[in-house]
């Protein structure tokens, strides 16, 4: 019953960063609301846009803050934080947790069965980019997750266009072009072994 | 000397100003943008001291891009001339702290960091220095804009927004010395609903009054455009073209 698309897990800071964060949503709100004021003043004190090290760094620095002072409670969350280089448009990938690390990837997952995401992304992990590495995503996702749009948020971020929502039928369309696949391995897999038997 | 003015028209808005930047006697450059884009549909021509004109207008820049990231949509240009007038009617009457500290420092034997509320600060700024207390209390951005923007359910629109944060709905407005001219021409040849080449051609008749009729009519202008495809530089009138820094 609840409105499909209002709550939101990934979502823009800047034209050129994004953000998807898993655990407490209410402090991920603040999070994101600080983050991009951050990612203005940055604009506005020194007139360049921020580095995803940049604001990440920020971000962790934020989240270990609470992690040392009294009467306070840690941000119950870890963030994904991807982004192009303003100036040499190298795309890169953050991630950081409650205590206040951070650390670059090629590829990751988090929260909660993100063990299991992150061995498939290990052993299929290819540097590709458009269409493969949607399709490497989802096949990452739906390792833990009940197949079907209704049920997965995808984001590509572009250079050219920043951050950009698929919508469910692109989703559902992708998701059954893996099914097909992987029916057809299971096929190819027994009919070799089909001669051998008769 | 500064010269900034615009219309609206059919549907679209359009803001000229001139482009020199001027200290006393001395031109320091002639070819200086002082229409700014705020946002993919909206322009801002803001005229006054320089260095209000670009922190001002960069703060706002920056707060309209806040909200569309906060917000997902963009302001509309109604909200954004209204949040402009805001901030400088809140500048128009904060006491200067930083300022009035500085007085303090200077009448201790020993400066150090100020430590009260501004209550105090200012009584003891009263009782010390009374003439310096009273030029100091209110802190104006000394700039004016004419914001034009383009909306998609309502059309262009323009707003006039002087430094003491007044604040209109225009169809035509003109800022500095040469307002007396450009707003003469535009009031005998403006109709509402004129095409892009009718509004060119007024705002080149009243830069040809300005230049011919201003006493220091600054030569340069820049003339920007607002529609349903965006904000966009349209032209420069220039005079005199600044020389080329040669490379090093």
């Amino acid at each position: 019953m609840c409105t499909n698309r209002s709550v939101r897990k990934i979502v823009s800071l800047d034209d050129h960063i994004a953000l998807a964060c898993a655990g407490l949503k209410a402090d991920a709100r603040v999070l994101i609301n600080r983050a991009r004021i951050e990612c203005q003043s940055h604009r506005l004190t020194v007139e360049d846009p921020v580095t995803v090290e940049y604001i990440t760094r920020y971000i962790a620095g934020l989240q270990q803050k609470y992690t040392q002072s009294g009467g306070v409670r840690p941000f119950g969350l870890s963030t994904l934080i991807v982004g192009f280089d303003p100036y040499t448009g190298v795309p890169s990938l953050y991630q950081t947790d409650p205590s206040g690390t951070f650390s670059a990837w090629k590829a990751n997952a988090t929260g909660r069965n993100s063990n299991s995401m992150r061995e498939f992304l290990e052993k299929n992990y290819k540097e590709t980019s458009g269409h493969d590495t949607i399709k490497l995503a989802i096949r990452a996702l739906l390792e833990v997750v009940e197949s079907g749009g209704k049920n997965i948020e995808v984001a590509t971020i572009t250079k050219e266009h920043g951050l950009r929502q698929l919508e469910e039928s692109e989703i559902d369309a992708i998701v059954a072009e893996i099914e097909a696949e992987k029916a057809a391995a299971e096929a190819a897999k027994k009919a070799p072994a089909a001669p051998k038997e008769t | 000397m500064e010269c900034v003015f615009g219309l609206v028209g059919n549907d679209f808005a359009i803001v000229a100003a001139d482009s020199s930047a001027v200290h006393s006697i001395l031109v320091h450059k002639s070819n200086e943008d002082k229409i700014m884009i705020l946002d993919s549909h909206k322009l801002i021509a803001a005229s006054g001291e320089s260095g209000d004109r670009v922190q001002f207008t960069e703060y706002v820049q920056k707060n309209v891009a806040l909200y569309q990231f906060r917000n997902g949509i963009p302001l509309t240009t109604a909200a954004a001339a209204n949040f402009t007038r805001g901030e400088l009617a809140t500048a128009l009457r904060k006491a200067s702290i930083f300022v009035a500290v500085a007085i303090y420092n200077k009448a201790l034997p020993c400066p150090g960091l100020y430590k009260g509320g501004i209550t105090s600060l200012l009584v003891y700024c009263i009782t010390h220095r009374t003439r310096d207390a009273a030029l100091l209390i209110s802190n104006p951005y000394f700039v004016n804009i004419l914001l034009a923007g383009y909306d998609k359910e309502t059309g262009p629109s323009l707003f006039y927004i002087d430094y003491i944060a007044t604040l209109h709905k225009v169809d035509k407005g003109a800022f500095g010395y040469g307002s007396y001219f450009s707003l003469a021409m535009m009031d005998r040849h403006y109709k509402s609903g004129m095409t892009v080449e009718e509004a060119i051609d007024l705002v080149d008749k009243c830069i040809m009054e300005i230049r011919s009729r201003l006493v220091v009519a600054p030569p340069n202008f820049v003339i920007k455009i607002v529609d349903k495809d965006g904000a966009r530089e349209y032209a420069w009138r220039e005079s005199v073209k600044d020389a080329a820094v040669p490379s090093a």
